[in-house]
């Protein structure tokens, strides 16, 4: 593992281009890349702009629901004997996610732009939810993405997009998942790139989406920082978080990167096992390429062809992995590790049981790290686990999985 | 002179456009691939831009993405499109660009990907997810190697970026008619010539035009202004209409090739 060199700035990443260290950059076709040096200045701005900031705030309070609370999970505590589990609740969160926080962003970013028209790509459907919700609420034309087979595991998420009056766009390219949902979104946007703002969903993708992302998600990290500070007067041990694309894990980290006490693990989807097509942990069992718009780790063949991957959480079953965790991880700042199905099924059951929270698969891959790191933690030590949806899209697919008839 | 020079030299002095005929390298196997090949070069097609298979090809309409698909299924792999060109090597001079997406030129090393394009006939190389401010090592790798580069120019594309993207190629600059992903469109952009006029005050390199080109009409109306006309989703077509019975595409691949090139002819 490579160790840190030079001191360690977060605020420097990304450079202009887009790129964290190897990682980053804009691979897009031609006719995007004006629209996305559009975006960037665009974001630019608002960022340093204290009205945008404000109307953020006040969206994120009274739509949203933040802040969110951090919760002490007391028998998930005492049941692993360890150390102290608290739960960063964006659970809690309207539309049941963390996502709400980006797809709020982005949407006044998109109204500043003077775009009426918004698309977004959807996994598990909490992004697409999260964007059907924000256009709903600023009156957008709103078209969400989905792959066919996710469809079908999150059929619940795709009728709430449906009622909040976004058009549900199934894909039937590939494998049917998150990757050909982003193609087919990308597909739409380098057609229709004058009149239409892209709401990606994850810290992924070219410049400025993978920035702009993280950004928004910062305020997860920042309300956990001062809420651990108020709660047990200093900082915690670990952090743990589910990466797909990684934005909850990076808006949970980021305000933590230089507080050289506080380790840092992202949680991938292990899967059946990290075989060939039967996961989605890209630090386990991938390489360096370039897909989406993105330099990163892949998971892909020999050849540069992307694989297939499998994960029971439609949300983190993704070939590629943002940049900005691929760099941290080089530096040995942030750990990668990874949960299998089979232990996501059972830690679901069992924060369901313990303490009357059901979380969403993807958010249970990080559970599942948390309860190993807190059995060999002290009981005087301190772990958050970000909570980053809930579970209530997954109690089909878990009935069925577990044989049980609804 | 490039192989990709000469052929647009060549056809300034005819007065006439090059015939760029796009097709994905293996669609629907090998062997029909090889013979498509050779019936489109020998019916008026002056360029030939081979599509190398990439899975997730968001740059591309539904036409090229079952290509694609087609392809890798039956089996091509870098060796295997590699092999292509020498089979096309053994019967014609004509250029050939590899069409493709930037992880199968970056996965195992730029340089040596370029290297073996060389080695195997290539004469360019265009990466549709590849702008010029990402592309220095691709760039260093084809100059060492002798392969000419082709970059795309978009209509949402700015003119002070012109220059950018202009200098960064070697072969032609490839204009992308429109907004959205390749396929037949009933008409083509209207806006065309006003857009190679566009390009022309910043550069001298040839420029081929495409993205929804598909009728011998629309060829010709190309044909007018720009120094190449790229058609591919209407051939590919030709290939998809025709699996039931393989033997036919070689020949579809001719009568449709045959009747479009006629219109790169300047009256």
């Amino acid at each position: 593992m490579p160790t840190a060199t030079a001191p360690l700035d977060r605020f420097s990443l990304p450079d202009a281009g887009g790129h964290f260290g190897p990682y980053g950059g804009v691979f897009v076709p031609e006719t995007l890349v004006t629209a996305l040096q559009e975006l960037g200045a665009a974001y630019d701005v608002a960022r340093m702009d204290p009205v945008f900031q404000a109307e953020l705030r006040h969206h994120l309070k009274e739509f949203a629901g933040r802040p969110t609370q951090l919760y002490f999970a007391e028998r998930l505590t005492k049941h692993c004997g360890g150390a102290k589990i608290y739960l960063k609740r964006e659970d809690l969160l309207h539309t049941g996610a963390h996502k709400i926080n980006n797809a709020l962003g982005q949407a006044l970013l998109a109204r500043r732009m003077g775009k009426r028209r918004i698309i977004a790509e959807t996994g598990a459907g909490q992004h697409g939810v999260a964007t059907a919700a924000v256009c709903a609420k600023f009156d957008f034309e709103c078209v969400i993405y989905m792959g066919a087979v996710d469809m079908e595991r999150q059929a619940l998420n795709v009728f709430r997009m449906r009622l909040m009056g976004a058009e549900v766009r199934g894909v039937e390219a590939g494998q049917q998942t998150l990757k050909e949902a982003i193609n087919e979104a990308m597909r739409d946007w380098v057609t229709n790139v004058r009149s239409t703002h892209y709401i990606l969903g994850t810290a992924y993708g070219s410049h400025p989406y993978p920035m702009m992302v993280r950004d928004f998600h910062r305020v997860i990290g920042q309300e956990a920082k001062e809420q651990i500070l108020a709660r047990e007067g200093r900082l915690p041990d670990e952090l743990i978080a589910c990466v797909g694309g990684g934005s909850n894990a990076i808006g949970l980290f980021f305000e933590f990167l230089e507080e050289p006490g506080v380790r840092m693990t992202g949680v991938e989807a292990g899967g059946h096992g990290i075989k060939r097509g039967e996961h989605a942990a890209r630090f386990a069992g991938g390489r360096l390429g370039v897909l989406q718009g993105c330099k990163t780790f892949l998971l892909q063949d020999a050849e540069g062809q992307i694989e297939p991957t499998h994960s029971v959480s439609a949300g983190l079953d993704y070939a590629a992995v943002g940049p900005e965790h691929a760099f941290y991880r080089d530096r040995g700042r942030i750990n990668f590790a990874y949960a299998t199905d089979d232990e996501v099924l059972e830690a679901f059951q069992l924060c369901s049981r313990l303490e009357g929270i059901i979380p969403a698969l993807e958010s249970t891959h990080a559970l599942v790290e948390g309860l190993k790191r807190a059995k060999v933690l002290a009981p005087d030590q301190v772990i958050i686990v970000n909570l980053s949806g809930r579970g209530d899209k997954d109690v089909q697919q878990v009935a069925k999985i577990l044989g049980v008839k609804l | 002179m490039s192989r990709l020079a000469q052929i647009f030299a060549r056809t300034r002095a005819e007065n006439r456009a090059a015939f760029v005929a796009y097709v994905c390298a293996g669609d629907p196997d090998f062997e029909t691939s090889v013979a498509g090949c050779r019936a489109l070069l020998a019916s008026g097609v002056d360029l030939l831009e081979l599509g190398v298979p990439f899975s997730d090809p968001l740059a591309d309409g539904l036409t090229n993405q079952l290509a694609a698909q087609r392809a890798l299924e039956s089996g091509m792999t870098a060796a295997r499109v590699g092999e292509l060109v020498r089979r096309i090597r053994e019967f014609s001079d004509a250029p050939i660009i590899f069409y493709t997406y930037y992880n199968l030129i970056f996965a195992n090393g730029v340089d040596a990907y370029v290297r073996a394009a060389k080695t195997a006939g290539v004469d360019g190389i265009l990466a549709l997810d590849l702008p010029p401010e990402e592309a220095g090592e691709f760039i260093a790798a084809c100059r060492a190697h002798g392969v000419d580069t082709v970059f795309i120019i978009a209509p949402t594309t700015p003119d002070a970026r012109i220059p950018k993207i202009a200098a960064a190629t070697t072969g032609f600059l490839y204009y992308a008619s429109r907004e959205g992903v390749t396929g037949v469109r009933d008409q083509v952009a209207a806006n065309i010539p006003e857009a190679i006029a566009r390009i022309r005050v910043h550069t001298k390199l040839p420029i081929a035009v495409g993205f929804g080109i598909g009728s011998r009409a629309q060829v010709a109306q190309v044909a007018a202004t720009a120094d190449g006309v790229v058609v591919g989703s209407a051939l590919v077509n030709c290939v998809r209409s025709n699996l039931a019975d393989r033997a036919k595409i070689a020949p579809a691949l001719a009568a449709k090739a045959a009747d479009l090139s006629a219109g790169v002819k300047r009256s």
